[in-house]
This record gives structure tokens, C-alpha cells and sequence, in this order.
């Protein structure tokens, strides 16, 4: 095998922090969204990062895009670090790295037409000509599947689906070499989400994407992505290739987490679900091992030393006793 | 351009489906035509600066619709002529404050901190102040005059468009759009001039026309009061104080501007009404109304 | 199984700008005493409107039931007196749970108050099978006592730790899955003969959406108590139904026992539907065409313009309710008989 190429993306016990203040404004203590997390996305790949609510995948996803500052660590981007740069220079990374919301029609102002919408990043970023720009439009307008006449038209005047789609040229337009996704698939029907994930896979082929793909949704998540990484409170559990993972999950969160996906056919999973309570709150978050509160095979070392995050059976795992 | 004549040929169109916002609508529309055509539409057009002494008092008759005033000058003339003063005192003191008070309004809702407090401060410090006293007082230093009527006016009115502006930017940066416009690289002058802005008119354009009325109601007392502009300008506060010596017996002296205050404010009001409720729910989908 | 519910040729309509909207066009449904039935369907197919039609808390001014009957332990719940259904039917023999567990409680008072005034009005133990007869009638101490002992008993049923403290607290100091749990309680406390339960976890996560399945199903099949479980997630309905019926665009598809539904699925609609899900092979199947609008929907069979295996005859007439087997309806002239997963 060749060697593996540079990570395109690269973060480095990246934290961010949100300080959690009293009535009065004075600052009580700190609610520790992402709490050192380290990954690498190589181009062309798609990662898939999954936890549930208050994992802080969501944070991570508005951190690295520079939504927030970081706290503390590194982004490294086509090996450049782009955490801490002035303003005016972190907006012409957006060039390279956009992020794609939940709702992408929604990211739409409701007063502009298409065609100014997506003729906007290219006048901020670029100083093509009015018919350069006309060509550019057209061109990502066919990508997505919509017509010509789209862009005559106000947001509200086009169906979700297709708002989906204009959300989605709009961030196109700039090329982008990585796309941050979240949740994109989120509270839509089955068939509709099908057709969803298509767009993403040809879109990715046609402008040689590179994805980090935010879900709660473990299925959409075997099927899109070739890497998974598992978020519990702010940390990275368990990290590798998605079959790997999903065939024989080694950290007892991922373990619990697959286990309560409800599938078809067969036994009913949940008659045998074992994990009890819920996530402690993230402004408290508890020592050594995040997860120790509902593990099954917490220790006392588990208290005492917080795990980082190990090979093992070809992916990395957070654990003492994996 | 084509877009926002279309847009507001729309608002017409769905403001005259509500029969009080029709009513303001054409009660403007009055104020506006009797302003324009004063020339054309008045009886005695000199009346506003000769004296008919002979004719003082008169009642409505077929020469003097509207009876004559204490110099014998035609009243349904000067209120004509009345109108053309209310509209500018209304459209300059009211554009003042917009010009005041939006960009004060954007800049305090964009920014999070002592820039932002120190501004809504300051305009709370303004709406604090009463219209009238600020008047009298601007009156007493610079004397009584239309520009000075304008200016205390304008003065006092621009914080409630701050105010407004203030509250819907603050609003609105919560909006999806708003965040993955930044995310795309805008800078802040184009976020808020070409995204906030226009998604703000409609609160903005409710105000002003609320602000109108209450501007010119204002205007009308202190031209009561004597701190307007100065006579023969037939300004409507100013006839009604006139009249004041006359009543009950020339009771048109009064009623005439009275009237014409009355009718103008509250055009103003309903119009301003109607638009807050066409122009904001508009997108709403609605279940329809039972017929 | 005795017969509970039994909707026979439900037509509901909805008004639009557009006109009238046809969400429900004919609908039978069929739940049986201790029976869970699910009701799937996308956005749209107008589960949640059935829900609704059947608790009879249809918003007045913008739906119009047109037709049908919702036959509940023998008598026409549209035909009844409103008045009688308000007192013994809703919130007594059958009760709801609703799908945002954050805005179901009232955020101004505590818990407890919020249940004992449940209790006060709905109450098994009520006399006459009804509660005071106005707002200022009084809630006898004997029986508050009783109440207030169900209700603890019945938090701790649904694992709610410290159930008198929990009564004392505000709602916002629960999580969402706390207050699922809590809606649960608050929907068994009355004893009813049916809980509806309106996509009760698609707000939770996944490790609580489990914890909750588990839980309602072990509580309903424990006290004999029918469920609707409205959700579009298939999963879920395989996790925690009996019997699946799925529902396209205001018309019912096909009702089966979940292993005959998800295992031997007939009609076109549920085999795509099924395909639809991702696969661990990373197939990913779409269904071609998009829903219809309910204001000009397509005639006959709704599913028609985007099935494969449509005639004229789909086109012309809804096909009538045919039994496959003792209980697997469907509705679709060209069922097909082959077993999932034979290829489409």
C-alpha cells in the first residue's frame, strides 16, 4: 500500500469551551462542549462523527468551521493552522471549508432571489465578471438537478427538497475542497432522505469533496461514511474504519449505542438493552472516564486516570479495559 | 427595481382587503391629494395671505364652504394649504429620526458589548425626554419656527426607531441565514446593509408610519401652543388656538382642523396598522377563515 | 382478540389556501383489545391527523370530518354526545402521548400539581366515572389520598427516581427522556382501554429511545392496554408494535403482524418503503417521483404515479381492503406475493 496521503483536515486536542454564568453574569464554572479531541480526515474521505445529544459533535462541527473560536488546540488545514488567524483572513478560508446546516434552505435569505444568493460567495470571494459568474451558476445549478428557471424565484416559492438543493449550490460555488455536514439528514422522511444521500455521493464525485459527516443516525452513517468517530461528552471514544467498528465495537459506549439501534427483522433489540440512566450533564462532567457513571465495566482506575485513546483491532478505542 | 414595485403592488393589493387599512389608505391618500392640488382644489388660494376683514366670521355658506376665519380668510382654503405644512413636518421630523435612528439601531444590535449598551442608554436617555418640554425649551432659545418645531421633533422620535431596529437585528442574527452568510466569508458591512437591513423594513416602514401620526399630532400642539411657525402660516394647530376666542359660536373656526387633525392621525394609525399585519404574516400559511 | 377501535371509511378534510386538502381519503383501522399497533407512513400520509381524529381533538375551524365512523367499544365516537366523550372517553379510555416532550407540561407549575389536577378530573377511582361537576368542585380527601398513592406507585413503575421529590420539582429540571417517562405515567394513571402515542421518541435519543420502548412496551403488555404508536422510523414500530399498518398520502396500504409486515410485505408502497432504509451495504434505494399534494391528489390508488406495477385499473378505482392471509389486509390490486428482499 502507497503511502497514506497528508490529512487535509487535522485537529489537535481541540477544545471549546462555553462559560456557564450565575444570575448575576459572574462566571460559575465552564460547560466543556468538545474537551480535546484529535482526529485526521484524509481528502476524498468521508468521516462519519456520531453521538448523541450533548456529545458535542455539533460544537466540534461550528468550531472547526470558525463559528467559535477554539479554546484550546489546533485546526490544522491543508496543514496550515486556521484556529487562530485575524478575522479577515479566516473568512477567506471559507473558501476551502464550508458546513452545511441541518436545514441548508434555511440558510437562505427569504428576501433575495436564487440567483443573487448564489451569485453572493462568488462576488465576496472572487472577482470574476458578471457572465463569468453566470457560467459558474449555471454550471453548479445542473449539479444539483435544478432548473435554469430557479433562479427567478423567492425560497418560499420552491419545495423543501428543492431549497435543500439551491442551500447546497450556494456553498458549491466556492469549490470547496472539505464540507462539513450536520445532521443533513435529520427528522427526514426514509425516502426522501434516500434521495438525499444520492445528491451527496454524485456531488462528492463531481467536485472531488472531501466530507465530515455530523449524524445521530448510525444506519445513514454505515452506508455514507468509510470512517466513524464516536463522541461521548465532549471526547472522542472510539475511532476507525466503519466496518471495523460496526461489526465489533470495543468501547462499551459504542457497544451500548449500536445495541439500541432498533432493526428490522429479527429480535427486538430492546428487550435486551442493557444501559441504564443518562449522559451526566456537561457542565459537570465526571473524572477519569467520562463514561464510567453508566459503564458496566467501570473500575477504580476508571475514576482515577482518564483513558486516551488507543489502537487496538485496527482503530483506536478510549478505554482501560477494552 | 422591478421587484419592489411588484412587492409593493402585492402589499396594496392585500392591504386593501382589510377595510381599516383601506380607510387609512385613503385617508392619506386625501392628505396627500389636498396637499399637492391645494393650489388648484382651493376656493380663495390668496387667502392665505390677504385679509378680507369684512368677511371675518362667516358661516359654511356656498362662497365659503367652510366659513370664514377671524382675518375673513377662507378656512377650507387655508386647511388646504394646512395640509401641505403637516406633510412636510411629518415626513422631515419622521425622516430625521430614521436617518438617526436605523443606523443607530444596526450598529448597537450587531455589536455585543459596552458600544451596544452605551447606545441603547443614550436612547433611552432621548425617549425619556417629553416631546412637548424639549419644544418649548427649543422654542424659548431659538424661537418659534418650522425648522425649530422639526428639529425638536426629530430630536425626540429617532430613539423609538432605534429601539426597533435594536430588538429585530438582534432577532434576526439568530436566523440560520444570517450565521451561514458568515460562515461564507461576508463581511459585517454586507451582512448588515444587504441581509439585515431589508429583512428589517417591515417593523421599520410600521413605525414610520405610526411615527407619522404621532409626529403630526405632536406638531399640531405645539402649534397650539404657539411654538410653531409663526402666522400667516396656516398651520392646523395654530388655526385651532386662534380659534379659541370665537368658540362656541364660530364653531367651524375649530372643527374644520380639528377635523382634518383627527382624520390625518388617524389615518396614519390604521394605515400603519394594516401594514404590520400584511407585511408580517405574509409568508404565514393559514388555515382559512370560516366563512 | 376482542375488537377495541374499529375506524371504518374515515374521510377527513383540511382547509388550505388552495382549498380543501383530502387527508384522510376512506381509512379503516383495526385495534384489538392488549394489542400495540404501529402506524407508519412519511410526512404527510396523515397518521397524526387519525391520531387526532380518533381523540377527536381535530382543530374545529380548519378540519372537516366528511365521513366515516371511529368505533370505540361498540358506539360511534362521532355520532356520541360531545359533552359524554369529553368526560369518559377522552383522557379516561383513551389517553395521548405526544411527540415533543418539552412543551407537553406546562413550565409554570410543578409536576405533582400538574398530575393530581390529571388526577382530579380523570381519575379511576372518580365517582360515576366522572369527576367534579364544575371547576370549583371539590376533590375528596379520601380519594386524593388514593390518587396521590397510584401516582407514586405508578412513577416508580416508570422508573422516575424519588417519586415524591419528583412531584415538587418543575418540569424544566427534567430531561427529555425523564418527561417521556412521565407522559407515560400521566397516560396510564387514568387506566385506559387505548394510549395513543404520537411519535413518543422521535425527539429522544437513540440509547433513551431504547430505554423508553422497553419500558412502554413492558407496561402496556403488563396492564392489557391497546397502543397506537404513530412514527415514521420502521425500526421503531419492528422494536415495539404486534401489527404494522402503513399509511401513503391520507389512504391505509397494508396492515400486518410485524413479522408478516416486514418480512413478507405485499404491497408495492411497503416494499419500497423497506428498500428505502440504508443498508449496511451501502445501497442506498430512492423512491422515483414525489409525494402528491393532498388538495389535487391522484385518483384511485394515491401510490399509483410512482409505482411500478400500476395499470389503468390503479388509476380508476382505490382498491378495496383484501385479506392475504387471517390478518394481513391489503389494499392494492397487484399485490405482490414474493418475499422482501427478492429484488423489486
Amino acid at each position: 500500500m502507497s503511502a497514506p496521503a497528508a490529512p487535509l483536515l487535522e485537529l489537535v486536542d481541540l477544545a471549546r469551551h462555553f462559560p456557564v454564568r450565575s444570575a448575576f453574569g459572574r462566571r460559575v464554572g465552564w460547560l466543556r462542549a468538545v474537551d480535546g479531541v484529535s482526529l485526521q480526515v484524509r481528502p476524498g474521505e468521508t468521516l462519519g462523527l456520531v453521538g448523541e445529544s450533548g456529545c458535542g459533535k455539533s460544537t466540534l462541527g461550528k468550531t472547526v468551521m470558525g463559528i467559535y473560536p477554539p479554546t484550546a488546540g489546533e485546526i490544522r488545514f491543508a496543514g496550515r493552522e486556521i484556529g487562530r488567524l485575524p478575522r479577515r483572513a479566516r473568512r477567506a478560508v471559507a473558501k476551502d471549508l464550508q458546513y452545511v446546516y441541518q436545514d441548508p434552505g434555511a440558510s437562505l435569505d427569504p428576501r433575495w432571489k436564487i440567483g443573487p444568493s448564489l451569485h453572493e460567495p462568488l462576488r465576496i470571494h472572487t472577482r470574476l465578471t458578471r457572465t463569468e459568474r453566470d457560467r459558474e451558476v449555471g454550471a453548479i445549478l445542473a449539479a444539483v438537478g435544478l432548473p435554469d428557471a430557479h433562479l427567478d424565484l423567492y425560497p418560499h416559492e420552491l419545495s423543501g427538497g428543492q431549497q435543500r438543493r439551491v442551500g447546497l449550490a450556494r456553498i458549491l460555488t466556492l469549490r470547496p475542497r472539505l464540507v462539513i455536514l450536520d445532521e443533513p439528514t435529520s427528522g427526514l422522511d426514509v425516502s426522501v432522505q434516500a434521495s438525499v444521500l444520492k445528491l451527496f455521493r454524485s456531488l462528492q464525485e463531481t467536485f472531488a469533496l472531501t466530507y465530515v459527516f455530523i449524524s445521530h443516525d448510525l444506519a445513514v452513517v454505515r452506508a455514507m461514511c468509510a470512517g466513524i468517530a464516536v463522541m461521548y461528552l465532549g471526547k472522542i471514544v472510539e475511532c476507525g474504519p466503519t466496518t471495523r467498528v460496526f461489526e465489533a465495537p470495543r468501547h462499551p459506549y459504542t457497544q451500548s449505542l449500536l445495541a439500541a439501534v432498533p432493526r428490522i427483522g429479527g429480535r427486538r433489540v430492546t428487550a435486551d438493552f442493557a444501559l441504564e440512566g443518562e449522559p451526566p450533564n456537561p457542565r459537570d462532567i465526571p473524572s477519569g472516564c467520562r463514561f464510567r457513571t453508566r459503564c458496566p465495566l467501570a473500575q477504580a482506575r476508571c475514576t482515577a486516570e482518564e483513558p486516551s485513546l488507543r489502537p487496538l483491532d485496527g482503530r483506536t478505542v478510549a478505554c482501560h479495559f477494552a | 427595481m422591478i421587484q419592489n414595485v411588484s412587492a409593493a403592488w402585492f402589499v396594496v393589493t392585500r392591504l386593501a382587503r382589510d377595510r381599516s387599512a383601506l380607510i387609512g389608505l385613503v385617508l392619506i391618500a386625501l392628505l396627500v391629494l389636498a396637499a399637492v392640488l391645494a393650489p388648484v382644489l382651493a376656493t380663495h388660494p390668496d387667502d392665505v395671505f390677504e385679509l378680507h376683514p369684512s368677511e371675518r366670521l362667516k358661516e359654511p355658506s356656498g362662497a365659503h364652504w367652510l366659513g370664514t376665519d377671524r382675518m375673513g380668510a377662507d378656512v377650507y382654503s387655508r386647511l388646504l394649504f394646512g395640509a401641505r405644512i403637516t406633510i412636510l413636518i411629518g415626513v422631515i421630523a419622521v425622516g430625521a429620526s430614521l436617518a438617526l435612528g436605523v443606523p443607530i439601531g444596526l450598529v448597537a444590535g450587531y455589536h455585543h458589548g459596552w458600544a451596544s449598551d452605551l447606545l441603547m442608554r443614550v436612547s433611552d436617555i432621548f425617549l425619556a425626554v417629553p416631546q412637548v418640554v424639549l419644544a418649548i425649551a427649543i422654542a424659548q432659545t431659538l424661537g418659534p419656527s418650522l425648522p425649530n418645531v422639526i428639529l425638536a421633533l426629530s430630536v425626540t422620535y429617532w430613539p423609538w426607531f432605534a429601539r426597533v431596529v435594536y430588538a429585530e437585528t438582534r432577532a434576526l442574527q439568530k436566523e440560520v441565514f444570517v450565521e451561514s452568510t458568515t460562515a461564507l466569508g461576508a463581511s459585517p458591512w454586507r451582512l448588515t446593509v444587504l441581509h439585515v437591513l431589508p429583512n428589517i423594513a417591515s417593523p421599520i416602514i410600521v413605525r414610520a408610519s405610526i411615527g407619522m401620526g404621532f409626529t403630526i399630532l405632536t406638531a399640531a400642539a405645539l402649534g397650539f401652543l404657539g411654538l410653531g411657525p409663526p402666522p400667516p402660516t396656516p398651520e392646523w394647530g395654530r388655526t385651532i388656538a386662534e380659534s379659541r376666542e370665537f368658540l362656541p359660536d364660530a364653531w367651524w373656526y375649530a372643527a374644520a382642523p380639528g377635523v382634518a387633525i383627527f382624520l390625518t392621525v388617524m389615518g396614519f394609525n390604521l394605515l400603519g396598522d394594516g401594514l404590520r399585519d400584511v407585511l408580517d404574516p405574509r409568508l404565514r400559511r393559514s388555515a382559512a377563515r370560516d366563512g | 382478540m376482542a375488537e377495541l377501535l374499529a375506524v371504518r371509511g374515515l374521510r377527513v378534510d383540511f382547509a388550505t389556501d388552495r382549498g380543501p386538502a383530502q387527508v384522510l381519503d376512506g381509512i379503516n383501522l383495526d385495534i384489538a383489545t392488549g394489542e400495540v399497533v404501529g402506524l407508519v407512513g412519511e410526512s404527510g400520509c396523515g397518521k397524526t391527523t387519525l391520531a387526532r381524529a380518533i381523540l377527536g381533538i381535530l382543530p374545529e375551524g380548519a378540519a372537516r370530518i366528511r365521513g366515516g365512523e371511529v368505533r370505540f367499544q361498540g358506539t360511534d365516537l362521532l355520532r356520541q354526545d360531545p359533552a359524554t366523550v369529553n368526560e369518559h372517553v377522552r383522557g379516561r379510555a383513551i389517553t395521548f402521548i405526544p411527540q415533543d416532550p418539552f412543551t407537553s407540561f406546562s413550565p409554570l407549575f410543578p409536576i405533582g400539581t400538574q398530575i393530581m389536577d390529571l388526577m382530579k378530573w380523570k381519575s379511576p377511582r372518580a365517582r360515576n366515572g366522572a369527576g367534579p361537576s364544575s371547576i370549583f368542585g371539590r376533590y375528596p380527601r379520601e380519594r386524593h389520598r388514593a390518587d396521590r398513592e397510584a401516582v407514586l406507585d405508578t412513577l416508580r413503575a416508570v422508573q422516575i427516581p424519588e417519586p415524591a421529590r419528583a412531584l415538587r420539582r418543575l418540569p424544566h429540571e427534567f430531561s427529555g427522556g425523564q418527561r417521556q417517562r412521565l407522559m407515560i405515567a400521566m397516560a396510564l394513571l387514568p387506566q385506559p382501554d387505548l394510549i395513543i402515542a404520537d411519535e413518543p421518541t422521535t425527539a429522544l435519543d437513540v440509547t433513551i429511545q431504547a430505554q423508553i420502548l422497553r419500558l412502554l412496551r413492558a407496561l402496556v403488555k403488563e396492564r392489557g392496554v391497546s397502543v397506537l404508536f404513530t412514527t415514521h422510523d420502521l425500526g421503531t414500530a419492528h422494536e415495539i408494535c404486534d401489527r404494522v399498518v402503513v399509511m401513503y398520502a391520507g389512504q391505509e396500504m397494508e396492515a400486518a403482524p410485524t413479522d408478516a409486515f416486514f418480512g413478507r410485505p405485499a404491497h408495492p408502497y411497503t416494499r419500497q418503503l423497506l428498500a428505502s432504509v440504508p443498508g449496511p451495504d451501502g445501497e442506498i434505494r430512492e423512491i422515483r417521483g414525489e409525494v402528491p399534494s393532498l388538495v389535487t391528489p391522484p385518483s384511485g390508488c394515491r401510490f399509483h404515479p410512482r409505482c411500478d406495477y400500476a395499470t389503468a385499473e390503479c388509476r380508476d378505482q382505490r382498491p378495496a381492503p383484501r385479506a392475504l392471509a387471517s390478518d394481513h389486509g391489503v389494499r392494492c390490486h397487484h399485490p405482490v406475493d414474493a418475499p422482501a428482499g427478492a429484488g423489486a
